[in-house]
This record gives C-alpha cells, structure tokens and sequence, in this order.
C-alpha cells in the first residue's frame, strides 16, 4: 500500500460497513481526501534527510575565539550550505552539551543566540551530539518540525582540570573513594577485552598507526601523523596496558548539522544525506563498564538503527563505517559489537583488513577528543566521504555507518545509518 | 544541566506527607550526636574545578576597552542596534556584526536590588546596590549587571542617571570590575 489509490481502497474496506449506517457520509470528501493525502504523504515521503553540516575549531586550542563565536562561525557554514534562514526556516534546535565541560551550571541557556535560536523552539540534549541527532530526526518524523538543527562542540583546551570532571563522573560511594580519574576504567576495560577476544599489543598498534596515517588526508587532524606499529608499541604506558599514544588527545571545535523532511530537503540541496535508521541506547554504568568485554551499548543500539534502516547484513551492507576510537582498542572492540568485524577467537588475532573500512578519517585518534561533539565529527566525516564519492561517481561509497560513545566512564551510545540512496 | 533552585519550596510539609497535624512529621528525630558521631552513614566529597575561558574577540575587545577607562560596543546595520557588551555576531538578524562603537560610561539604572545579607546569611553593616544599568549610547534595553555606590538605599530608583566609577588606571586589569560602581550622575 503505497500510494493513495491503496490507501482508498484500504480505507473502503476498513471503515465500508460503516458507511451503510450513513455515520461516515457526515464527513464530507474534502476532509477525506485530505485525510488520504495526509496518510499518503506520511507513508510516501517521511524520510529524513542532513541537508547541511559545518564546522569550526579542530585545533588543540582556539584561543582567538569564544565558545559562542566558534559555533556562530560553524552554524553559518552549516546554513549557507543548505541556504536555511535559522530566525525563520528552523523549527526545532538541540544542543548537546554538558556543564562541567562548559564550567557553566545550566549552561545551555546559554545556547540561542549564536545558533540563530533566540526566542525559538530549542532543547538540550545532555548527551554526546549522535543523540541529539535522534531527536532532531523524531521531530521531523513526528511532524513537530520539518526543519532542524543539531550542535555540540568542544572546548576541552579550557577546562584545566579535565581529571577531575571524569573523577566527578564515577561512582561517588565506592569508586570514587578508590579511583581519582576515568581512565584506569578504559584500561582495565581494554585489558578485558583483549583477554576475551585474545586481542594483541600488536592488533591494538594497528589500529593506532592506520587511523594516525589515515589522518594525513584530512585537514581537520590535528593529530596526524606517520607512525609505524613498531613505533605504536613503543610508546609509554599510562595504565598499564593503556599507552599514551592509544588516547585521542583533547581537540577544540563545533559541528553543526541540518536536518530536513524528505519534502523539504530536495529544495534545499541536490546531495541530501539520508538517515535511513537510528538508534542509541545505555548498558548499565560503573562496575559492569569495566568488567563487560562487550560493548553493549553500541550492539543495541545498532540492533536498534538495524531495524529502522532493514540491515541485515552489516558487513555486507555498509561501504565504511567512522567508529569512536576515542581509546584504539575501543574502534576493535566497537567494530565486533555493531557486527562490522570478522573477530575470530579461535585465531588469535584480528583481520588486518576488517570486511568494511574504519575510520579512514583518522578518527579520533587523528583529530581528538571533541568529547560531546564527537558523535557529530564521526558524521561529518561520513557525510563529507558519502558526497565526495557521489561527486566523483564513484561506486564505493552510498552507506555508512556512524557510531559514537559518550566516553569514560559512561556506557551509552549512538548508532545512525547514512545512504545517499 | 543543574537545577540548583529546584526542591526549595517543594509546597508546605503537612500538605505533601497528606498529614493531620503537620508540626510532627512521623519518626525519631536525629541528634546533632549522632550526626557528628557518623552513627549515620555519609560519604563526603570535595573537589575543585579549573577553567580558563578564551574571551574571544567580542569580550576581548571589550575588556581591553575597559582597562583603557572605555565601553565599547558593536553595531548591527541589519537592526540598527548598538550591541553592549559587543558580540560578533547580532542574535536577532543571524549576521555579523559591523562596527566597534565606543559608548558612554554613563546609564540609566534599568532595575535594582539591595541586599542586606552576604552569601552565608550574616548581616551586612552595608547593604549592597546591584543593579542592571542601560548604556547611553547603546540601543534601549543593552546594558550590564553592576553595582550602585555614593548613594542611599532610599534615593535609588528606576529611571535614575548613573555616571561609571573607574578604578585608577594603574589598578585596572581588564575585567567588569575595573568599574568599581555606577553613582547618581546628577542631583536627585
Ligand atoms: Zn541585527
């Protein structure tokens, strides 16, 4: 049933007997047909689209600029490149942002003005910008807005105590009391990981240099660089089997992106990104977060943007993925949970060549740590990758994978299926 | 995203337990004792949190204006305002802003608020003028949060002329307090 000669017929033949009792011949055709109309569109066109992204900052610092005027600088490019007017055309804003990292209580009252949104209809989503992104996508799926605007940004060179707020999130009555910073959380995580799934120094080094050498090509790496595995092993420990060189060093920097109804967004550019599923989802935090080898929060929410997009297959399906590596073991161990790698327990070891390409942005091992807005750096790197093979007809790239997770010690993530078909 | 003002005035007592008799809630009361004792289990924690905010060129520029003794502001020629304090950006046209506009120190006090108590609730032998001043120069409404001083609680009012304070120069740093206060620019 899908156009609106089938709706009629699906509608003669719920509600028919009904008519004879003459109840239904009060409504008159006008309101049915735009009843039918209404149904039609719903069922046709209720597709949701990224007409627009932009960017500002990827820099470890910023200093020339405030938070407020790094993100008016990323949300003009952002509505230039779908030509929206934010004080008119925008219908829904959501800002993912997070006090501490801001040093700001309540801190996303100070969000409108420099978005475009003052005296508009804007929300906070407390979480990493990929949940903003699903928010934003049910608000034009449910028709509350058919245009809308998602942001988050970094500005981790301003918080000098960065240890401290990760302390502040761990668990205040028996964790905290042991533990004085989150990232003993990742390594032991990591040393669990690599225990189960039988995972190398090596494996975790691989990863290390391909995402530092895939970085070179991107102008938005920070962190880049031609770093060999051996040269990967070398580097110091921070803890133990954590090395320096496995953390995505803090960034700077804001994304913004537009989303648009399928109506909308073919006005608004001729190269729309469909967002054909998503889903996002939060494990249980503390003590499971380190003794779970899994990450569960990115396998339900993938099974979560599966469903919605009709991924059976992810391995066949996608054509690459942009994947948190916010620590290395963590793009292997995310890569085995969204169903993208081929983990063979029984070998010892991980393919050199995972089925479907990770990270070939560098990831955030090669542009840093945005924290809430890496989830919509993953994006922008899968957007920008989706429309330059589409420019350049290239066959290879129509559907990617984007995940994000919101970091230690924290096990929520965010799973969306991107295709230009 | 705190809610540091939520759960205070959550409704009278007797009205949310559904009590008869609202001065005795049900229970033992605890003794001081027993707090200090730790015969009740807490977990105390303290910490401390460092930032260092880029100001950006707007605040920049706006603080260097008033270690020289000066406001500044920007102009919008999509709404014809004069922005104090400046931004780059104008929040109701969505553009960059134009120019730098040097305003006036002096200001009409928008609205006040005097307090006779300090933070921890101590009486103040003083009470304290804070009050929301807007910039001559700058379009209606603009202005900033600042003190009142050289004056009594009973001649301030809304609509009253208040002229900047300045600390000496040399004492100046570059920050909102290089204005010591706003005080009555003529007579009352
Ligand atoms: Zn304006």
């Amino acid at each position: 049933m899908n156009n609106k000669a089938g709706i009629e017929q699906y509608l003669y033949a719920s509600f028919g007997p009904e008519l004879k009792f003459g109840r239904w011949l009060m409504v008159s055709k006008a309101f049915t047909d735009k009843l039918v109309g209404n149904i039609g569109a719903l069922l046709l066109d209720d597709k949701v689209a990224i007409v627009g992204i932009g960017y500002s900052g990827f820099s470890p610092a910023t200093p020339s600029q405030s938070y407020k005027e790094l993100i008016f600088d990323a949300a003009s490019r952002a509505y230039a490149e779908c030509s929206v007017n934010p004080r008119k055309d925008v219908e829904s804003f959501v800002c993912c942002e997070e006090d501490l990292w801001e040093g700001t209580s309540i801190t996303d009252e100070y969000a409108p003005d420099q978005l475009g949104a003052a005296q508009r209809n804007i929300c906070t989503v407390s979480q990493d910008g990929l949940n903003g992104v699903a928010t934003a996508y049910m608000h034009i799926k449910s028709g509350v807005a058919s245009i809308a605007v998602v942001e988050s940004h970094s500005k981790l060179s301003n918080v000098l105590s960065q240890s401290q707020v990760r302390e502040f999130a761990l668990e205040p009555y028996y964790e905290r009391p042991i533990l004085s910073d989150g990232i003993p959380v990742a390594a032991m995580q990591m040393r669990r990981f690599m225990h189960d799934y039988k995972v190398t120094e090596e494996d975790i080094a691989q990863v290390v240099s391909k995402n530092k050498k895939n970085g070179l090509f991107n102008q938005r790496s920070s962190y880049a660089a031609d770093v060999s595995v051996e040269q990967a092993m070398r580097s110091p420990f921070v803890w133990n089997p954590l090395r320096r060189i496995q953390m995505a060093p803090p960034a700077d920097g804001c994304v913004v992106a537009v989303l648009a109804s399928a109506e909308k967004a073919r006005s608004m550019t001729e190269q729309p990104v469909w967002i054909k599923g998503i889903g996002w989802n939060s494990a249980s935090t503390s003590a499971e977060s380190a003794i779970s080898s899994d990450a569960l929060y990115a396998k339900e929410a993938a099974k979560m943007a599966y469903k919605i997009a009709g991924v059976n297959s992810p391995k066949s399906y996608f054509d690459f993925a942009e994947v948190d590596d916010t620590y290395a073991f963590k793009e292997l161990q995310h890569a085995e949970a969204l169903g993208i790698a081929d983990m063979d327990v029984s070998k010892g070891n991980m393919p050199a060549v995972a089925p479907v390409p990770i990270n070939m942005s560098g990831g955030s091992l090669s542009l840093g740590d945005l924290v809430e807005a890496t989830g919509l750096v993953r994006l922008l790197e899968a957007v920008q990758r989706l429309r330059n093979a589409e420019r350049k007809r290239s066959k290879g790239s129509k559907r990617a994978l984007v995940q994000s997770w919101r970091g230690i010690p924290s096990s929520s993530g965010a799973v969306a299926v991107l295709g230009v078909e | 995203m705190g809610r540091s003002h939520a759960g205070r005035n959550c409704g009278d007592y007797g009205e949310v337990m559904g009590m008869e008799n609202p001065s005795e809630p049900p229970g033992t009361a605890l003794t001081p004792d027993e707090w200090r004792g730790k015969e009740i289990f807490f977990r105390n924690f303290h910490t401390k949190f460092t930032y260092s905010w880029d100001t950006g060129v707007a605040i920049g520029h706006f603080l260097e204006a008033l270690k020289g003794g000066k406001i500044v502001g920007r102009s919008c020629s999509g709404c014809n305002r004069v922005l104090v304090p400046p931004r780059m950006f104008c929040e109701l046209c969505f553009r960059p802003t134009d120019d730098w506009i040097d305003v006036l120190d002096t200001g009409v006090v928008n609205t006040f608020s005097i307090s006779y108590v300090n933070n921890d609730a101590s009486r103040r032998e003083q009470p304290l003028f804070v009050a929301v001043i807007n910039i001559d120069g700058a379009s209606p409404g603009m202005g900033f949060l600042h003190l009142l001083g050289e004056v009594d609680a009973g001649q301030i009012h809304v609509g009253m002329k208040v002229r900047a304070k300045w600390k000496p120069a040399h004492e100046r740093t570059g920050a909102i307090t290089d204005i010591s206060y706003f005080k009555p620019s003529e007579g009352l």
